[in-house]
């Protein structure tokens, strides 16, 4: 005789989420006494301060009135330095990676990991807690950062920040947070992988140079190959941008960028490829109001959020078929 | 209430081709502490990590405790502490901040949590030195702490993988005494070790792994009567005519072998005390008796025994095929 499994029989047993909360505390407090942390900390707080002071200077010097200053804070530069959203594109992956990389195979290098898993909790509550501590870290870190340049706003220009542009700000955090979380995920997603975390930072580092310094190259060469054009017809132009764009897209960077480019810039009506038809009866130079533009914006935010569940559920397939044994 | 706290049926483990345990029908008794025995890869974690759920079975049934560790691995983990063979702590924490890590995941609420780490780090002696952080700990000192951290959860049942690895003399004497602590508190022990004295000395049963397969298993001696063929060893010392002597304790029933050792020590093995029959045959002999004494079977000897017939019969299979 055959018992069939009934389906109530096959499901585990109690909630995946017990312990998450235990292993999150625990998670935060590890990162926010960390000296790896600490030394991140203060690199980015130096370059907020010293990006946020060089646009304050140029803003100051020009005389015309601006309903988003606050927002120029961000994006305005000064010679030699960029503009601090140049310095958050690459200080946010490091921060991220520098969290995560060795998330799973720490544990398992310490020889934690064969007691933590005997105690009554899944692997889920371990990985979520994990990665969630490691979520809220950054997002601690990119608020005080945020604060911060505001609070030297308020100092230095003497003018109130502006319902709108808070409110844009806050936004533009979020999506930091998005765009740091892909990279938390692919780091994790390496300390799975890989049983070195050495080997998982480097990994980690790798994809990042490869999207900072070699993607935007790359997509170009490809769109030429993919879409050549022959003849010179303005449709084979056309064609080969809307490739390049394509390609340029799968890069978290570019995704970024246009986010930050619609939500810092309210001027901005459209991402990408812009046909002069698409803009008639716009009246170029105007904000678009909030809504709007994260209309412009909810693409691409999905985007980072659809690859960070991507990267999550690799890994999280990954370790729950892992040997535990060390 | 079931008699057996563990017992599996046809438990198998494959990885990839090979077998790390095969059709393993394990029983352990409540309350008793049972020793798991064997050579370097002979499945003896393999076999742990399966009653625990933390690796899955590739056929066969498990039972701990009553639960299926596949499908209720909580109940089953919350019930039973687990020393794994390579303990490891988070070294920038304190012992303290380690147990109360191990406590909130097991839920145990905060007053109470802190009322048993206090308990169990004095009980494990290491009380003085809770604040400070682990990584300068002894290895002896994590794997008390390891005890400790077993103590916490209030365990029906405790599994050890090779617990006593690396520990001093002092500390494993002590180690022991804590197993025979947690018996007497009614807590079953499963225990895996290298180390056949100890096991012996704390264990009420034994199993002998070999191959992924439970060769042969009960109490010391009998597995002494299984595999030396006799469970008593009794030791003769007597003068006189040594072939006489010999003559009449081989001629002894329930005697399996009798070897000479020196020219006045005779060393019997049988199948039960046979003190008094082997005085009077050295009498019979016309010897006189000088001592005689009744050595406990050794499990170091039936462990050379068992495996070194395993491989004389394994090299003549070799040799034929
Ligand atoms: N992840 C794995 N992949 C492949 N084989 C494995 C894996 N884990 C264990 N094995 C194999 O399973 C067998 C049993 O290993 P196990 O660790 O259970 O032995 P053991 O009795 O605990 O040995 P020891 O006394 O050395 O601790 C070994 O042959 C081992 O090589
Ligand atoms: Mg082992």
């Amino acid at each position: 005789m055959t018992v069939q499994a009934r389906p109530h029989e096959r499901r585990r047993e109690g909630s995946p989420w017990t312990g998450m909360w235990a292993v999150l505390a625990k998670e935060m407090a590890d990162n926010l006494t960390s000296v790896r942390m600490h030394i991140l900390e203060i690199l980015i707080a130096l370059t907020a301060v010293g990006a946020v002071f060089g646009a304050i200077q140029t803003i100051l010097e020009t005389v015309e009135q601006d309903p988003f200053v606050y927002l120029r804070l961000f994006t305005v530069g000064r010679e030699p330095l960029p503009a601090f959203i140049g310095f958050l594109g690459f200080l946010v992956p490091l921060v991220a990676i520098a969290l995560a990389f060795d998330t799973v195979n720490g544990e398992f290098n310490r020889r934690t990991m064969s007691r933590v898993l005997a105690q009554p909790i899944y692997r889920d509550a371990l990985l979520f807690g994990k990665f969630l501590a490691h979520l809220f870290t950054l997002a601690l870190v990119l608020t005080a950062i945020w604060l911060l340049i505001f609070g030297l706003g308020i100092v230095r220009l003497g003018v109130r920040p502006g319902g709108e542009e808070v409110a844009r700000a806050l936004w533009f955090l979020l999506a930091t947070i998005f765009y740091g979380g892909i990279w938390l995920t692919l780091a994790m997603l390496f300390s799975i992988v890989f049983r070195e975390p050495a080997t998982a930072a480097l990994a980690s580092i790798a994809v990042w140079l490869f999207y900072i310094a070699f993607w935007g190259m790359l997509a170009d060469v490809l769109a030429q190959i993919i879409a050549p054009i022959r003849f010179g017809f303005p449709e084979e132009f056309i064609r080969q941008l809307e490739w390049q764009l394509f390609l340029s897209r799968l890069s978290p960077n570019t995704l970024y960028s246009e986010i930050a480019l619609a939500l810092l810039n309210p001027a901005t009506r459209a991402l990408g490829l812009v046909l002069p038809i698409q803009l008639s009866g716009a009246i170029l130079g105007t904000p678009l109001p909030l809504r709007q533009s994260l209309l412009l914006i909810w693409p691409q935010m999905t985007g980072l959020i659809a690859v960070t569940i991507l990267l999550f559920a690799l890994g999280y397939v990954l370790f729950q078929r892992q040997e535990i044994r060390a | 209430m079931a008699e057996y706290v563990v017992e599996t049926r046809n438990l198998s483990k494959h990885y990839n081709g090979v077998v790390a345990v095969d059709n393993l029908n394990l029983r352990v008794k409540a309350g008793e502490v049972f020793g798991l025995l064997g050579p370097n890869g002979s499945g003896k974690t393999t076999t742990i990590l399966m009653l625990l759920g933390l690796t899955e079975p590739t056929k066969g049934e498990v039972r701990v405790l009553g639960f299926n560790p596949v499908r209720q691995p909580l109940s089953v983990k919350a019930r039973v502490g687990y020393l794994p063979d390579q303990v490891g702590f988070y070294d920038q924490l304190t012992a303290r901040e380690n147990l109360i890590y191990i406590a909130k995941l097991n839920g145990i609420p905060r007053r109470e949590a802190y009322r048993r780490i206090d308990e169990a780090l004095t009980r494990i002696g290491l009380a003085d030195v809770a604040d400070r952080p682990v990584g300068t700990y002894s290895r002896g000192m994590k794997q008390r702490l390891g005890v400790a951290e077993l103590l916490i959860k209030r365990p029906q049942m405790v599994i050890l993988d090779e617990p006593t690895q690396g520990l001093d003399p002092a500390a494993a004497v002590e180690f022991l005494n804590i197993i025979r602590d947690l018996k007497a508190e009614g807590i079953t022990v499963l225990l895996a070790s290298h180390l056949l004295h100890q096991v012996q000395a704390v264990c009420d049963r034994v199993g002998l792994f070999r191959k992924g397969r439970m060769v042969v298993e009960g109490t010391v001696p009998e597995l002494a009567r299984q595999v030396l063929g006799g469970g008593y060893r009794v030791r003769v010392i007597a003068r006189g005519e040594t072939d006489t002597i010999l003559r009449h304790l081989r001629g002894l029933s329930h005697v399996v072998e009798v070897q000479p050792k020196g020219d006045m020590t005779y060393e019997l093995l049988a199948q039960r005390d046979v003190r008094p029959q082997a005085a009077r045959a050295v009498v019979e002999a016309g010897g006189e008796l000088l001592n005689l004494d009744l050595e406990e079977p050794n499990l170091d000897e039936i462990y050379a025994r068992y495996f070194e017939t395993e491989e004389v019969a394994h090299d003549r299979a070799g040799k034929a095929a």
